[in-house]
């Protein structure tokens, strides 16, 4: 069975429809890059598929395990398996990176039944996956994101989902500001948790990032739809002769 | 860390106010209504020397002539003094030791999370319980006698120490003061009195519940707590109160003292009766706190968290009298639903080198209304004075309200005054980003909140900065949907 299934979806933001018509189907451990000129959708993809407020969905379905989660409140769909990491991660003043990471795993928890983690479980499973990931042990006593810098941010991230162990991770224009070093740190993240039942969305703009990330599959996103699939070669043809024709074509 | 879990739990372990309950006890009421009988009545209960008597109803003599007022932003009907009883007492009262304590009462005192009993063998915190209006049993007394440390109700303080009730009662809030605190001098009932000899550290944290239990009553305590030369005590109060429909008065006087390099760090979390959704019921919490730093290098730190009363008017100040004395105010309050608050505080700089650091963190739900309504006086004497104030408020829905009113009058060129204020949403983007990780909307705004105010939470002694923190969740309950 797919993992994720989105079927001719639209949706729309104060009334003007951004998705016209998204048809998708991920199976488990597959990585896809949804790759296309800014402004045409992808996030918006990310967050309905996430269940932000303020946009609705007026038509179509998206499918987790062949469930609808589309009447699923965020924190419910972050619980069944669902992550998003953000393009700007969100800065919580006040609120330590632990206490957090902490709050959040309690939470996928209690929803699956089990009982909360002790402390020193908690530590030894942050400090080893921090370490994996080159988060230096400050960094999680730090207020969440607050004074990050851009690759603190998307590492944090990084750390996030190797935590929560999701089972589709959407990775939002996670390349957006980072120098090569990081890309490099972020990357190698990533490629730890690849699996076999494990599936990606990498959303982004640029071919660079693919060159770490190996996808399975590569859609050209234009106009609120996916207008070509293809596999990895499909991004070195993106990155010759750019996104115009699909532009035009949308 | 583990705050913000319990707290969604502590969510669903109770219904709304948690200390909403009544307990069944037999009680020693004054008629009702307020007069010189009345008066004598509370002091013939408490078996008063007659100077104390002359006192009270001077201050009552003198309420009579004043007027109640109207300046603070908040909005309640007309107080009706003579439809409330002044004192209540649960009946066998003047106890030698905890055994004689009314069981019903100590199994209140166990459901509000204080077992006294335990507390006289577990190591940290003496307890005064003030229920109603006297005050049922003191802790630890023994051990703190053996330091030279009086801990004890006032009522028993007016017997025992005389000289020194006489010399500080009304030296820091004068009895003329303010319309509430007059009254308060004229009926209040019990309240504890702390003193700390020369030198000592009081090697334990000093706390008092106070908790209203019967209908219609007014509670009136009175806090005097003098720290002599080089001492060093922490204090803490929290209050509780059943849920009923009508509104409850309570109107305390807290007096603080320290002394040549004395230090006094006094925290409440009040979690009085806040009313319903509507508006209804709840306690009229009207406070006069002051502390004197009267000797040099004194230093009195207030750090309170006020989540409960449908209406608070509370400015714990501080009177820098001693050259290079810090006065500090440390503030969270919450109001949800239809509560009411105007709070803040005073620094009055007179001596030299007088610092003085104000934190106040507002955080306004529902449909409450508060105000931070803040002075900082630097006399002319007062050289090299300085002053840093930071106001912040959060706002979540719309319907709320925040405001900020700074008065800063410097009188001295050589003081430096800094004042920093901001106002703010709980925004979306955070709200989604702790969504997405599968926290849920209360405990995702409980965390937020609490790390908002963490500057002001973290001054608190340690067991109780837990129990605040989880405070925040409850009160803000229902806040997001």
């Amino acid at each position: 069975m797919a993992l994720i299934e989105i079927k001719d979806l639209h949706a729309s933001v104060d009334g003007k429809e951004i998705l016209k018509g998204v048809s998708l189907t991920i199976n488990p451990g597959e990585m896809h890059a949804l790759m296309g000129p800014n402004g045409t959708g992808k996030s918006t993809l990310s967050n309905v598929i996430a269940g932000r407020a303020g946009y609705e969905v007026t038509s179509g379905d998206v499918l987790l395990e062949g469930r609808s989660i589309l009447d699923m409140e965020p924190n419910e769909r972050s619980n069944a398996g669902v992550f998003l990491a953000f393009q700007y991660p969100v800065e919580i003043p006040g609120v330590a990176t632990s206490t957090f990471l902490k709050a959040a795993i309690n939470a996928k928890r209690k929803f699956a039944g089990q009982k909360e983690i002790d402390a020193m479980e908690f530590l030894k499973l942050v400090k080893a996956r921090a370490k994996e990931l080159n988060v230096r042990d400050d960094m999680l006593k730090r207020p969440v994101n607050v004074g990050f810098s851009g690759g603190e941010k998307k590492r944090a991230e990084i750390l996030q989902m190797a935590l929560l162990e999701p089972k589709f991770c959407i990775l939002d224009e996670t390349d957006s500001g980072l120098d090569i070093d990081a890309l490099k740190v972020v990357s190698d993240g990533v490629n730890a948790l690849r699996s076999a039942d494990r599936s990606f969305l990498v959303i982004t703009h640029y071919q660079r990032l693919l060159s770490y990330i190996v996808p399975d599959f590569v859609h050209v996103f234009a106009g609120g739809r996916i207008v070509r699939s293809g596999g990895k070669e499909l991004a070195m043809e993106l990155e010759e002769n750019g996104y115009a024709e699909y532009v035009d074509a949308a | 860390m583990a705050a913000t879990e319990s707290t969604v739990q502590t969510v669903k372990d109770i219904e709304r106010y948690k200390y909403g309950f009544e307990t069944d006890i037999e009680s020693d009421r004054a008629p009702k209504g307020l007069s010189e009988d009345t008066i004598r009545f509370i002091s013939a209960k408490k078996n008063e020397p007659e100077w104390m008597l002359e006192w009270r109803l001077k201050a009552y003599r003198l309420w009579l002539t004043m007027e109640e007022p109207t300046w603070a932003a908040v909005d309640y009907p007309k107080i009706d003094y003579q439809e409330s009883y002044y004192y209540s007492a649960p009946k066998k009262s003047t106890l030698k030791s905890l055994d004689e304590v009314d069981p019903e009462l100590l199994r209140t005192y166990e459901k509000l999370g204080i077992p006294l009993k335990e507390q006289e063998v577990l190591a940290g915190v003496a307890v005064d319980a003030v229920f109603d209006s006297v005050s049922v049993a003191t802790t630890y007394k023994k051990r703190l006698n053996e330091m030279g440390v009086i801990f004890c109700p006032i009522s028993e303080a007016i017997h025992t120490h005389p000289e020194l009730v006489q010399k500080y009662l009304a030296s820091v809030v004068p009895v003329s003061d303010n319309y509430f605190a007059t009254l308060n001098c004229a009926v209040f009932t019990d309240g504890s009195f702390v003193y700390i000899p020369k030198g000592l550290r009081c090697p334990m944290e000093l706390s008092t519940y106070f908790r209203i239990n019967e209908k219609n009553t007014g509670q009136f305590e009175r806090t005097l707590i003098i720290a002599d030369e080089g001492a060093y005590v922490s204090y803490l109060e929290g209050c509780t109160a059943p849920q009923r429909d009508e509104n409850q008065l309570h109107a305390a006087v807290v007096e603080l003292v320290a002394l040549d390099d004395a230090e006094i760090k006094y925290s409440t979390v009040q979690n009085w009766y806040p009313g319903d959704e509507n508006g209804q019921g709840g306690i009229y919490n009207f406070v006069t706190k002051r502390a004197a730093c009267r000797g040099k290098r004194s230093k009195v730190s207030w750090t309170q968290v006020e989540t409960g009363s449908a209406i608070t008017w509370k400015y714990p100040s501080c009177i820098l009298q001693g050259d290079n004395s810090v006065g500090e105010f440390y503030s969270v309050a919450i109001t949800n639903n239809r509560q009411q608050a105007d709070t803040g505080t005073k620094m009055i700089h007179i001596g030299k080198n007088t610092t003085s650091k104000i934190i106040s963190k507002g955080i306004a739900a529902g449909r409450s209304d508060q105000t931070y309504r803040g002075l900082v006086r630097i006399l002319p004497g007062a050289e090299g004075a300085r002053n840093y104030t930071q106001c912040d408020s959060l706002l979540i829905g719309d319907a709320c309200g925040a405001h900020t009113v700074p008065y800063i009058e410097s009188r001295n060129p050589s003081a430096k005054t800094e004042h920093e204020a901001t106002a703010s949403r709980i925004s979306e983007d955070q709200l989604f980003y702790c969504l997405q990780r599968g926290i849920g909307a209360e405990e995702a705004v409980g965390l937020i909140v609490n790390g908002f105010c963490k500057e002001v939470l973290q001054t608190l002694p340690m067991e109780f900065a837990v129990e605040a923190q989880k405070l925040v969740g409850i009160s803000l309950e229902g806040s997001v949907g």
